[in-house]
């Protein structure tokens, strides 16, 4: 056999891989907009966020040291000139040696197991306190329905929460349904993942400490849009909070200007699957639009909320979003601009 | 047996006219003949199948970008992944297991070669089933109906009111079908092992491949049985009205996911465990020492096979589970690293005190080693049910499977067949095109799959078809899709090292790789009946014993 010590590698890749494995590297910091796991800003987030730490300090260990003995053994150990025609000793095994890389690993896991047993504990486990806020997100095919049952609030998308501080905690404690098929809540900085899921109610609670909007996704595949069914969290001061309660609270605008576009929305189908409230579109199929304007996106974080990409929406979301339960509804331009003129009055 | 069939040699046989050749290869019972007839079948879909990836990242190489539809993409996901383990991992290993268990443990042929040849009809007519949906109804008329409901086709968006034509229904039937050529090969391979092995060779004396094997075709018994139940139970819920899994008339969509995991976590064992059987046989070889502990890992592969059937829920620790069973199963998954955490130990003592040569196989095995390790600590990792909170179905979770069936499996089975492919065809695959081979794709394969783990935990999603710019995921999926790029010209090469070689290779001669086992004791390609007196074995090295009847291995075992 002929004796081959080289591995062959061709350097000629060595002026692509360096810089790709230098940005594959670096840490992620310089993206202003992350929604990393690991800038947790809310408690049960910083929970999971110190038990990752720990378990990445233990993998990044093991994985020092085993692969540190691989790349010596490889090297050292390699097939040398002298070797042809000779065989190494022949060795089958210690059962010493064996004893000892099952017995470390066992004492490794069984530390792991008990940090993690607790922090299930401490997330599982959360009792809301008095001040908590409950809110109810039901996962639709291809948007969020969010109801606030103690504060008779209906909106989509776009949860609203207080932030909590030390003085007085006012977590929100989610309870989680479907409408249809499975979904996933996930707003890395916040917390971890928990599924929608139909027939079944989930439960998880967020924390924030920071006032700010936080974003997430459905993270549990729920059909053709799962990709553009975006979340936001939009965690406000507590005196913030109260006033957007209350403002939520009020019943829709009743403007003059926009009287044909209104009419034009009760007379047409929109009705059958959107809610205003206080008026007789009570559909529940469609997110509810009585404060519609007071939303930052449309079509569940597919594009902002300005008139030009409403008109867009109105006038064809399968467009702007391929497959959205909502129709074309076949609106002249002139009905457009009715129609777009009521809804921008639901603020 | 094959009785009708006449011993040929390679000169006689090409003298016969194609049909006639080719109605032998149709009609053959031979269980080399049809192992190779599944590597290849496996290789055709993992040609088809890296297709389709290809389309996936080109989508994802930028944000917004509109190159296919969202249809298109869900369609290519799941069909990607169905087919990868189905019919690409599946059979890959029913074809080696064919191939080379008569041969290492001295019988003629396995226990039922018809049987043999029903379940690889089963295989490849379920695979062709599976792919027809892209020819039915809506299909003709450009759009295609695969399947789009990813390879788990968690309940209730396979049901009737979310998953509308017959795309769901050629999933099942498709996996149905194949799943029962995969069941009657394990029973075949079973028996086999169990009753044909030649004279001497006691359990603890069989090569450790054919010990891992016996264990993989076990778990094949157990394991497939849940997802065949489940798959029958929607299509009753699909057809007859049933309620299984549909969540409106009161069922259970968790319980789809209960039956799908039950099936598919020890279906990841199963495609590791043969990865590891190639691995134990190629690193002594190449280390010219026997396998360090060779007790330890037969010990070692049956608590994983054992473990493995009691984790399945750590796919749901997002489910909603109570505190309780989120314990059991952190408990259940971190257990299995420590048998599996054995078996590296052992293949790293194995290389110690060696005199490692650096052939093609060899450096598949230990870019194995090294990846294996890595996808074993992401998955210490994603066993921590919070930390799994966050980094289950993101690209964490992507980057860390794919390091187990790209980085481990598939390298595992690239070193299996530059390692037998001069057993089986006579000729030694080139060596140089084996280093383009094996650079490019572990370069593509790190350029893939490395920058995935970071997009996961920067929030990105797994099975979207496009994001926005902006959460800084563009750098990792733009550096993904070019190694994407470096993994398909490895492929390539393998692909005209394949072919060339069947003609232009070098001659192997009987032991190319002075190796130990039986199946290198006999010709190459062997001769129909393997061997012409059946052998006789004292050890776990037979060709050792011969080769060095000063020192053999007898005397020690």
């Amino acid at each position: 056999m002929k004796l081959r010590d080289h591995t062959g590698f061709p350097w000629i890749f060595a002026p692509i891989i360096v810089p790709c494995g230098a940005v594959t590297l670096s840490v992620p910091s310089a993206c202003a907009d992350v929604t990393s796991i690991f800038r947790p800003l809310s408690t049960p987030a910083q929970a999971v966020y110190e038990i990752s730490l720990l378990t990445l300090a233990i993998c990044a260990a093991i994985f020092l040291v085993v692969a540190g003995m691989l790349v010596y053994t490889i090297i050292r150990f390699r097939r040398r000139p002298g070797d042809e025609g000779r065989e190494p000793p022949q060795v089958y095994g210690s059962n010493q040696i064996e004893l000892a890389w099952t017995v470390v690993p066992i004492l490794i896991v069984f530390v792991l197991i008990l940090a993690t047993a607790r922090t299930i504990y401490d997330v599982q486990g959360a009792i809301p306190p008095a001040d908590a806020v409950h809110a109810t997100v039901v996962g639709h095919q291809w948007w969020w329905e969010i109801r606030y049952p103690k504060l008779g609030l209906i909106t989509a998308n776009e949860l609203h929460v207080p932030v909590s501080d030390t003085d007085r905690r006012r977590p929100t404690f989610l309870r989680l349904e479907s409408a249809d098929v499975a979904h996933s809540f996930w707003v890395p900085q916040l917390a971890g993942k928990t599924d929608l899921i139909p027939n079944r109610v989930n439960q998880m609670w967020i924390e924030p400490i920071q006032p700010g909007t936080y974003v997430g996704n459905c993270a549990e595949y729920c059909g053709l849009q799962h990709a553009r069914m975006l979340l936001r969290v939009i965690a406000h001061s507590p005196a913030d909070f109260e006033r957007w309660v209350a403002a939520q609270q009020m019943p829709p605008v009743e403007d003059g200007q926009a009287r044909a576009g209104r009419d034009l929305f009760f007379a047409t189908s929109c009705i059958n699957c959107h809610a205003i409230k206080q008026t007789t579109a009570n559909g529940k199929f469609g997110p509810d639009l009585t404060h519609l304007m007071s939303r930052q996106t449309l079509g569940s974080g597919v594009v902002t909320n300005t008139r030009k990409n409403l008109r867009a929406w109105v006038r064809d979301p399968q467009h702007i979003k391929p497959g959205a339960l909502m129709p074309n509804m076949q609106l002249t331009d002139d009905e457009l601009d009715q129609v777009v003129d009521y809804l921008l009055t639901l603020k | 047996m094959a009785g009708q069939e006449i011993a040929l040699s390679p000169g006689v046989e090409s003298s016969l006219s194609l049909t006639a050749r080719l109605h032998e290869w149709v009609v053959t019972v031979d269980h080399k003949k049809l192992g190779l007839m599944y590597i290849g079948t496996s290789l055709f879909f993992f040609i088809v199948a890296g297709l389709m990836v290809a389309i996936i990242r080109m989508q994802l190489a930028v944000p917004n970008n509109t190159l296919v539809p969202p249809q298109v993409f869900n369609r290519l996901f799941t069909m990607h992944g169905t087919t990868m383990v189905f019919l690409v991992g599946m059979p890959i290993i029913a074809g080696l297991m064919n191939y080379l268990v008569p041969l290492m443990i001295g019988a003629r042929d396995m226990a039922f070669p018809r049987l043999n040849a029903f379940g690889y009809w089963m295989f490849l007519f379920g695979g062709l089933l599976l792919y027809s949906s892209y020819l039915t109804a809506p299909g003709l008329a450009g759009a295609g109906s695969a399947p789009d409901v990813g390879w788990f086709a968690y309940a209730p968006l396979t049901g009737r009111a979310f998953s509308r034509g017959h795309s769901t229904d050629y999933w099942i039937l498709g996996l149905l079908v194949s799943g029962i050529g995969s069941m009657v090969s394990a029973i075949n391979v079973i028996t086999t092992i169990i009753s044909l092995r030649c004279k001497g060779m006691t359990l603890m004396r069989m090569p450790l491949f054919v010990w891992l094997m016996l264990v993989v075709s076990g778990m094949i018994v157990l394991a497939l049985p849940p997802l065949s139940a489940a798959q029958i139970m929607l299509l009753l819920d699909r057809y007859l009205g049933a309620r299984f899994f549909d969540a409106e008339a009161g069922g259970s969509a968790v319980m789809w996911q209960h039956f799908f995991w039950l099936f598919g976590h020890p279906e990841v064992y199963l495609l590791m465990i043969p990865a590891f059987a190639c691995v134990s046989e190629i690193v002594p070889v190449f280390s010219r020492k026997p396998i360090f502990g060779y007790p330890a890992m037969v010990a070692a592969t049956l608590l994983i096979g054992f473990i493995s059937v009691g984790v399945w829920a750590h796919h749901m620790f997002s489910v909603g589970m109570t505190a309780v069973s989120n314990t059991f199963f952190v408990v259940s998954t971190l257990l299995i690293a420590v048998p599996t955490g054995i078996k590296i130990f052992n293949w790293l003592a194995t290389l110690y005190g060696g005199q490692i040569r650096f052939e093609i196989p060899m450096l598949f095995c230990l870019g194995f080693l090294f990846q294996f390790l890595i996808a074993g600590l992401t998955g210490v990792m994603l066993g921590v049910a919070p930390f799994n909170w966050q980094l289950t179905d993101s690209y964490f979770v992507v980057a860390h499977f794919h390091y187990m069936l790209v980085g481990s499996f598939i390298f595992g089975m690239f070193g299996a067949i530059y390692y037998w492919y001069p057993k089986a065809i006579g000729r030694l695959l080139n060596h140089k095109l084996g280093l383009w081979h094996f650079w490019l794709f572990a370069i593509g394969f790190h350029l893939t799959f490395d920058p995935q783990h970071i997009a996961g935990i920067l929030g990105m999603p797994r099975r979207i078809y496009t994001y926005d710019p902006g959460r800084g995921w563009e750098i990792y999926n733009l550096l993904s899709s070019i190694g994407a790029a470096f993994q398909a010209a490895g492929v390539g090469c393998l692909a005209v090292n394949l072919l060339r070689s069947l003609r232009h290779g070098a001659l192997a001669g009987d032991d190319p790789w002075d190796a130990w086992t039986l199946e290198w004791s006999t010709t190459s390609p062997p001769p129909d009946y393997n061997f012409e007196t059946l052998p006789e074995v004292r050890s776990r090295r037979p060709l050792w014993d011969l080769k060095h009847p000063e020192d053999p291995d007898w005397k020690y075992e």
